[in-house]
């Protein structure tokens, strides 16, 4: 069981020896409360089949661990889909915006509620302002009655330069994290970037976010984020 | 990886633009653009690096370096290599997805015979 203190050693470990060998991202270890009750549905579900949505980037080992459960596991990583150039548009105040018609014509279409799980992970945080409520609304729409969202809020100690994370499922409530970078548009593939935090929600904010919801449930946890799970 | 080295295979070179439906009783090698169909019964296909593939696809294995748009149903397995961009379902009975591959769509792994499908990376 890693403890945060190791995992804060680890860091500091990775940090120092960046010049010593290929640059493979670290997994880091977390524990998650919501994702502790998800992974109880998982495991009790064996005769069940359950349809998970992951909006994280595409996770081998998140694959693994639903389809070999019997789940269905489908996979968008909105973030990356989010960086399409030809989703620029001008506000009415010229600024420039994602159109958040265009990204749910090409993102999150699906036939009308048949998730029983989506995991969000960290979006909300991530995502331009434009895009947050369209796309949870589009959530909402998709999930099942009594379906399960999880997901992730930097509190207000959050700097802006926050790691972006990307997370893996274990069969308990530990998570696997990995740093998240993308080539930006244009930019040659070697150039990777992690997404930058776009904002700091507030429980007020949160809950009106998911204000169509049957019910939200928060865990805070030790490591400046508080968790979501709520239930349409 | 490269084109296979040995065995017969059909190669579509990097310059070649097929649009229609695309059949054999051979494996193929993609690193061109195909739009349309592609169904290789018994027989594995690959995209390269540099393939763009915009068909449903239906082969005992499918192996994806390049970029594929359309729905992948193989009998035995598919395999994502790290350069891998798929958007559309997959139903296999394994599938392997190299770290980086980005995948836009479902996983179904079909279970033959009783025996649990698995998806490793």
């Amino acid at each position: 069981m890693t403890s945060v203190s190791d995992n804060v050693m680890r860091f500091f470990k990775s940090s120092s020896n960046q010049t010593a060998g290929p640059a493979v991202p670290q997994k880091l270890t977390r524990r998650s409360s919501g994702m502790g009750e998800i992974s109880r549905l998982l495991n009790s579900s064996s005769e069940n089949t359950l349809c998970v949505l992951d909006l994280g980037s595409t996770s081998p080992s998140n694959i693994r661990f639903f389809t070999g459960r019997g789940h269905k596991n489908y996979s968008e990583d909105l973030l990356r889909s989010a960086l399409d150039p030809t989703l620029r548009i001008q506000d009415s105040a010229g600024n420039s915006v994602l159109d958040s018609k265009k990204f749910l014509e090409e993102n999150l279409v699906y036939e009308n509620a048949q998730f029983d799980i989506v995991l969000c992970w960290n979006l909300p945080d991530y995502m331009e302002e434009s895009l947050v409520k369209p796309t949870i609304d589009r959530l909402w729409s998709v999930l099942k009655p009594g379906g399960l969202l999880l997901a992730f809020f930097h509190t207000r100690d959050a700097g802006p330069d926050s790691i972006c994370y990307r997370y893996h499922v274990t069969a308990t409530d530990m998570l696997e994290m990995q740093e998240v970078k993308f080539a930006p548009p244009g930019r040659p593939a070697s150039d990777k970037r992690s997404p930058r935090l776009q904002r700091v929600f507030n429980n007020r904010h949160i809950e009106n976010l998911f204000r169509d919801f049957a019910s939200i449930k928060f865990f805070l946890a030790r490591d400046a984020i508080r968790e979501v799970l709520v239930v349409r | 990886m490269n084109a296979p080295q040995t065995g017969e295979f059909a190669h579509l070179g990097k310059s070649v633009v097929i649009k229609g439906e695309l059949s054999g009783s051979e494996d193929l090698y993609v690193d061109g653009n195909v739009e349309g169909s592609i169904e290789l019964r018994n027989h594995s296909l690959t995209v390269g690096p540099n393939g763009n593939v915009k068909a449903d696809v239906s082969a005992k294995a499918v192996i994806i370096q390049g970029k594929l748009d359309g729905s992948v149903n193989a009998s035995d397995r598919v395999e994502l290599r790290k350069s891998a961009v798929v958007t559309g379902d997959v139903t296999t009975q394994r599938i392997a997805i190299e770290e980086g591959a980005f995948l836009k769509g479902k996983v179904d792994i079909q279970k033959d015979g009783g025996k649990a499908g698995s998806a490793s990376s």
